[in-house]
């Protein structure tokens, strides 16, 4: 799959750019789904004393093994591939805590998956200016519905229903660097019951 | 008034020799009352009355940020200098009424840091010492590397050493120590930030070795104030105020715009914070600039000077101002 260009939005919404090898003292690669393409698209230019160095955790998700053959290929120091994100959190924190100052992070894949893994670097002290992003794969949101806070994945629908409190919920392009999420609000909250048809804007 | 920032009437409460060339002022509030609070890193910039000729330099103040009572800043005296300095060895005393300015921080500490790798060389330790008390009171995680040519003249070195124990680290030019800065580099845990203040070599060789390494820009700081170069003595116009002004071989372009009575904004008078930036209204002549502010693009285009800094040769210069 290519990669999206989104349409010029507010200025919270964030935007991605191209993954590069750039010089550093290690390279931590998260992706998943099609976010694997970015990273063998970047191998094409890495140096071969790149992947000693690298540390790449793959989330297949629907994909199963269609990339996971040739990202193990890399000959990176480390790889792992985990069946969900949660599944892998712990070992991004874990990758995060041991890495030094000097060490790339990269992020390709799902708004879901890059938007989870910019909070942790972030977090563990890393600007997110200085962490690399590609979007690849599913255009499928992350939400937050701000009546219930409860966060809904990979949503497809404008509106959509969240799937804590079950209210109809517009679909916003505000987003929070710290949740990770689009933010969801109640679109009858004028004219209860004049709820929109549902449009499929995400894939 | 658009030049520098508010002033501050002080007395000279103390001055005291630290070693052959180091000499540390102390100044109170002229009839008493707080100083306005500052963070680690700031300066003022202290005007010297030498004769008919108005000296404003830039200090760091190395005083603890919570003490409102006083500033303290250290003078290095430079004898190749333009006579600041000098004049701050030779004719500052007890007693003496200065104006200095509200302190101003170009060189602040990135609070969200979760590590503070601090490197200075030489004089290049003022602004650390007030960077240094606020950390500690906030219980903040620091780590400092000094650089000095020689023990005697490694000044504040032995008092730093005991003031924070572990965490100071000093190198001796004279017995041939230096900062092994890329293992020192390697090891930061992330979340590190470093700040350089010292001779522009250090300087430097910190932000290309850091850059190299794959440190985030916005992690690596510093801070280096130029003094103005001395130059050929050259003649500017200004459209705005309509004056002729001569700028003196040891005069800066600000000084001599301050001179003349033209009111000229100002802040680190260092070629540092931007502040001091004037258009070029026409020009012919070549431009010698010296500042840290204008990307080269600018400083080919000919369209912008940093006064503070920056000279010029040739035959017009025809300023905004
Ligand atoms: S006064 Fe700061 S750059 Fe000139």
């Amino acid at each position: 799959m290519s990669k999206t260009e989104f349409p010029p939005s507010i200025t919270s919404r964030p935007v991605y750019g191209e993954l590069e090898a750039r010089s550093g003292s290690g390279h931590l690669m998260i992706a998943d789904a099609e976010g694997a393409e970015a990273i063998l698209d970047l191998a094409n230019s890495a140096d071969a004393d790149f992947w000693a160095k690298a540390h790449i955790i793959y989330i297949p998700k629907k994909t199963g093994t269609k990339y996971s053959s040739q990202l193990e290929a890399l000959g990176a120091g480390k790889y792992y591939a985990g069946p969900s994100y949660e599944a892998a959190q712990s070992r991004i924190r874990r990758a995060l805590q041991d890495c030094h100052m000097g060490t790339q992070v990269y992020l390709s894949g799902t708004e879901s998956l890059m938007g989870q893994a910019m909070a942790e670097a972030t977090a563990a002290g890393i600007p997110h200016t200085a962490i690399q992003t590609e979007h690849r794969g599913s255009t499928a949101r992350r939400m937050q519905c701000v009546h219930c806070k409860g966060i809904t994945e990979d949503v497809t629908t404008d509106p959509f229903e969240c799937s804590h409190c079950g209210l109809s919920l517009f679909v916003r392009d505000h987003y929070s660097r710290r949740l990770a999420a689009f933010q969801g609000v109640r679109v009858d909250a004028e004219d209860p019951g004049n709820i929109p048809e549902k449009v499929e804007l995400f894939k | 008034m658009s030049a520098g920032t508010a002033k501050l009437n002080v007395t000279v409460a103390e001055v005291k020799p630290i070693n052959d060339l180091v000499t540390r002022f102390k100044f109170v509030r002229t009839g008493g009352g707080d100083l306005p609070t500052f963070s680690g890193g700031a300066h003022t910039v202290v005007e010297m009355q030498d004769g008919d000729i108005t000296r404003l330099n830039a200090y760091s103040l190395m005083s603890n940020p919570a003490d409102r009572g006083a500033y303290t800043i250290s003078v290095r005296r430079d004898d190749q200098g333009r006579g600041g300095s000098k004049f701050m060895h030779s004719k500052v005393k007890e007693g003496l009424e200065m104006v200095i300015s509200n302190p101003v921080n170009l060189f602040s500490l990135d609070l969200r840091a979760k590590k503070h790798l601090m490197l200075a060389g030489g004089i290049g330790i003022t602004p650390f010492m007030a960077q240094m008390h606020q950390l500690s009171m906030m219980g903040g995680n620091f780590e400092l590397h000094y650089s000095v040519r020689t023990a005697s003249l490694g000044t504040y070195a032995k008092e730093l050493s005991e003031r924070y124990p572990g965490k100071v680290h000093i190198y001796h030019d004279d017995q041939k120590e230096a900062i092994d800065l890329k293992t020192l580099l390697a090891n930061q845990p992330l979340g590190t930030h470093v700040y350089v203040c010292g001779p522009k070599g250090m300087i430097n060789w910190v932000h290309s070795t850091a850059e190299d390494m794959g440190w985030p820009r916005e992690a690596v700081h510093s801070e280096e104030f130029l003094a103005p170069a001395s130059g050929k003595p050259f003649e500017v116009k200004c459209a705005v105020s309509n004056k002729i002004v001569q700028v003196g071989e040891h005069q800066s372009l600000l000084e001599a715009l301050e001179a003349a009575g033209i009111d000229a904004p100002y802040l680190c008078r260092g070629g540092a914070c931007g502040q001091c930036e004037t258009n070029v209204i026409g020009y012919d002549g070549k431009f010698l600039h010296y500042d840290h502010w204008l990307t080269d693009e600018q400083k080919a285009g000919g369209k912008h000077i940093m006064p503070c800094v920056s000279r010029f040769e040739g035959k017009t210069l025809v300023l905004d101002r």
